[in-house]
């Protein structure tokens, strides 16, 4: 009997790492995870950064180049009527992976940061003014920070934060304080970037609207790594970028809802956002097209398509398991570590797989240039959220953080470097 | 960057990062000035006692990483006792050592010679410019009687 239960469950454990979840062989699906760095092989920890792409999306873009490249929307010839409707079928597949909303109120900007000054400047400035709130979170990235800084600055309106907790969770307690009806956005983001929390969305969408607030979401952090549906939050604007999850750069999307989207003026002026131009006059083009001046990131977009393939392939809650998991040894490994401290929950549950730390009094610069020269990529600095990273109390954390082909043996390799790093620095 | 870290973080270097030198304040300083990497989150003050046209005494308290504390110290014990015209010439030398070129005027730079390392790190150069960089403003700003606010390098 005993040996029998042992059996099953190895044969158990083996087909889940085969059939389910199998990093090895992702890992193989990623050209640049072969390049070594100096003599080291690369382990590539900074995907919160941006992450690799898979030899896919290397070739639609390449692909593109060779046999479809054209204007789109506008040509009337073969090569144009392709690349527009691959540029189309793009959007298209983007707005069923976060939920499926409509692909009119899906508009392709550069990238996360772009969208929330779209934002910003056109739905902002019509409708934000002196003695009107906004509201944002401590733990906001300089992009979900600095324009409404901007706005701030520019219409007199006021700013206001939810705060975090010690364990780097947003506190709502005094919430009805914060979401005043004076409040018109509410804008945070669904993960941090710095310490990986995972914010209740939904239920702050449920504040907000409550105040008659609009209500926005940067998912630069969450749509990469876990399930979303933009309805089900009932998020008025959801901002993200394709670098972030396996695709190419410079290519990002703002969801807005339709009615909110056409009650804006248009963000650039230009070709492609127009109807009717007379020399005196020009009228806007229906949606998304209307915020979408000039030619677009036309590889871009079509190369993000088969990102998104790669990712419905595995599956958003699969890959969320994975980095759960991953989240969870990096913290128990790390946590053996003499000198480390770690920032944000402990608790996997409620935070993603971005993981800062210091190492005792080592300068997070330091520990980066020590780990590189291991091979180890990670990010070290304020990581565009110098607020939150001087609330910690700090100038510079290190951060790890993972992706889909990152495995157990990365975050071996980390630790082994991060104990190394406590000796060279001189710490006994 | 790769394998060559320890042509970065040369013995000298690592001995000044962990027994930094002049962290002392000084009870009245003639030139002051502070310098700051936002990016980086590095911070320093340098301070300087100036007797006859040399400096009499210095103080650089740097919180930073182990490049740009390093960088300070050593500043701190190569221009104690120097006219503010050698301390000039030596600031430029260690900016031609760090950016990989040739000094106008070489001196000799003894124990400095530890941070040409950094030059082969690009995004190390501002580390080590700090300290110096932070100096050479206070130093002007105290002679043309502006005063002056803040440095940085980048
Ligand atoms: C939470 C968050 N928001 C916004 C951004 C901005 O993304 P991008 O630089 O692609 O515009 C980032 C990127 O680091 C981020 O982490």
């Amino acid at each position: 009997m005993k040996s029998e239960n042992t059996g099953g469950t190895i044969l158990r454990e083996k087909r889940e790492a085969t059939a389910g979840f199998d990093p090895e062989a992702i890992m193989a699906d990623f050209p640049i995870l072969t390049r070594k760095i100096g003599s080291n092989k690369l382990v590539y920890l900074d995907n919160a950064a941006t992450t690799q792409k898979p030899t896919s999306v290397i070739e639609a873009l390449n692909s593109y180049y060779r046999v479809m490249n054209a204007n789109v929307h506008r040509g009337l010839h073969t090569l144009a009527e392709e690349s527009t409707a691959a540029f189309e079928e793009a959007r298209r597949k983007t707005a069923l992976f976060i939920g499926g909303v409509k692909s009119e109120e899906l508009i392709i900007t550069r990238n996360a940061t772009e969208s929330i000054n779209i934002v910003a400047a056109s739905w902002g400035r019509k409708n934000i003014r002196r003695g009107d709130r906004i509201v944002l979170t401590e733990m906001e990235h300089h992009a979900n920070l600095v324009p409404w800084i901007a706005l701030s600055k520019e219409t007199g309106a006021e700013l206001a934060y939810i705060p975090i907790d010690s364990q780097g969770v947003l506190d709502l307690e005094n919430i009805d304080s914060i979401i005043t009806d004076n409040t018109k956005i509410v804008s945070l983001t669904q993960m941090s970037n710095v310490l990986g929390t995972i914010n209740p969305v939904e239920e702050i969408g449920r504040i907000a609207h409550a105040a008659g607030a609009v209500f926005l979401v940067d998912g630069a952090q969450s749509a990469p790594h876990m399930p979303v549906n933009v309805k089900a939050m009932d998020a008025d604007f959801y901002v993200f970028s394709a670098h972030k999850m396996l695709g190419p750069t410079g290519i990002g999307f703002l969801y807005g809802r339709e009615n909110i989207l056409n009650s804006m003026e248009p963000f650039l002026y230009g070709g492609e956002m127009i109807r009717e131009v007379r020399y005196d006059y020009a009228d806007w083009n229906i949606l998304p097209w209307k915020f979408e001046a000039g030619t677009p990131n036309i590889a871009g977009a079509i190369g993000f398509s088969p990102a998104l393939d790669y990712l419905n392939s595995l599956g958003m809650e699969s890959i969320r398991d994975h980095e759960k998991k991953l989240t969870a040894y990096a913290i128990e490994r790390l946590s053996e570590i003499k000198g480390i401290m770690i920032y944000g929950p402990k608790d996997i549950e409620s935070r993603g797989g971005a993981v800062s730390f210091t190492h005792g009094e080592i300068h997070p610069h330091d520990l980066a240039t020590f780990l590189d020269s291991r091979g180890i990529a990670i990010r070290a600095g304020h990581h565009c959220a110098q607020p939150l990273v001087k609330k910690l109390g700090l100038n510079a954390t290190a951060r790890a953080s993972f992706y889909i082909y990152n495995t157990n043996s990365d975050i071996d390799d980390l630790a082994a470097g991060l104990a190394e790093a406590w000796r060279y620095f001189g710490h006994g | 960057m790769g394998d060559n870290l320890d042509d970065l973080y040369r013995d000298i270097i690592m001995d000044h990062y962990k027994y930094p030198r002049g962290k002392k304040k000084l009870e009245k300083a003639d030139v002051k000035n502070e310098g700051k990497n936002p990016v980086c989150g590095d911070e320093i003050e340098v301070s300087l006692k100036v007797n006859s046209g040399k400096v009499e005494d210095i103080s650089v308290e740097c919180i930073g990483c182990a490049i740009s504390v390093a960088s300070g110290s050593m500043l701190a014990d190569a221009i104690r006792g120097k006219t503010i015209d050698e301390v000039k010439k030596i600031a430029a030398n260690i900016k031609a050592v760090l950016i990989g070129e040739k000094a106008e005027e070489a001196v000799e730079l003894g124990d400095l010679e530890a941070l040409e390392g950094v030059n082969k790190f690009p995004v190390r150069v501002k580390c080590a410019l700090l300290s110096w960089t932070t100096l050479i403003d206070g130093l002007e700003a105290w002679e043309t009687g502006e005063g002056k606010n803040g440095s940085t390098t980048e």
